[in-house]
């Protein structure tokens, strides 16, 4: 464990930045290009983990704990999204007969 | 030093699986595959705490919520809605212009020299629930508040209104 540790000692903050961002415009591209609900909000949690990680990485940079309280918090607050929006996807699927985005543009009116 | 950046190839391929692939349970698996990815980087972080709450919530019950519902919906890739390619390519750019523009944001910056490195002892649950208890308890306290209220207005919206029907 200690020699895995030690390992990764040396990798740069740039780096996790970097890497964060890029697994943010994938979640950002999804949300763009899918029509299915779920898939979206899939990819919504996908961007709360991106940004999750990159908490920790500065908590650790920064050695302060605050951080990874902050991670505990949005974890549990994603939760919370999730369930109430699968409900409004139920909810809205035995109305409407599907999953499409679409199908929900007349909440404009 | 290099497992740090096989794991992030493979979160990202997994996560471009995750919202390339048609069908929407290969999809929940894909991101399953990402999240675990995700866990070790937490465990290289030396954030334990983390690395097993996002194991046991992420992986364990918010995408088993997400497999449920789509099993439950019946949902496969023959009624999978897709969006035409025109829309897709600009899709994919528009992503592409906020990562360029991202970018652009860290070399201003110029984080480049600063090490990360694993804590000692600052991602144990010791040390976290400290904290968590101390300078959070009131945020920790709401966020109870916050769950009872998140369940109960899920069973609302998805009961079944025998009344109407």
């Amino acid at each position: 464990m200690d020699s895995m540790l030690g390992q990764i000692q040396g990798i740069p903050l740039n780096h996790y930045l970097i890497f964060c961002a890029i697994i943010f415009s994938i979640g950002v591209v999804g949300v763009l290009v899918r029509r299915n609900v779920i898939v979206l909000m899939m990819s919504v949690e996908l961007m709360l983990n991106s940004v999750n990680l990159l908490l920790v990485a500065f908590s650790a940079h920064h050695g302060d704990p605050s951080g990874q309280v902050f991670v505990f918090f949005i974890m549990a607050l994603a939760a919370a999204e999730v369930a109430v929006g699968l409900a409004i996807i139920v909810m809205v699927y035995r109305n409407t007969k599907s999953i499409d985005i679409d199908a929900l543009s007349k909440l404009r009116w | 030093m290099s497992l740090f950046y096989f794991v992030a190839f493979l979160s990202i391929i997994f996560a471009l699986m995750t919202i390339f692939t048609k069908n929407p349970v290969h999809s929940v698996l894909y991101l399953v595959v990402t999240f675990f990815t995700f866990t070790i980087h937490y465990i290289m972080l030396n954030a334990q705490f983390l690395a097993i709450v996002n194991f046991i919530v992420y992986m364990g019950a918010i995408m088993v919520l997400f497999l449920f519902v789509l099993m439950l919906l019946n949902l496969n890739e023959d009624t999978e809605p897709m969006k035409s390619v025109l829309v897709k390519v600009m899709g994919v750019v528009a992503g592409m212009c906020l990562l360029v523009v991202l970018f652009g944001a860290f070399r201003v910056l110029d984080v480049s020299d600063a090490l990360v490195g694993p804590q000692p002892d600052i991602g144990l649950v010791k040390n976290l629930g400290k904290v968590l208890f101390n300078e959070f308890l009131l945020p920790f306290e709401i966020t109870s508040i916050l769950l009872l209220t998140a369940m109960v207005g899920a069973v609302v919206l998805a009961k079944n209104d025998t009344k109407k029907a």
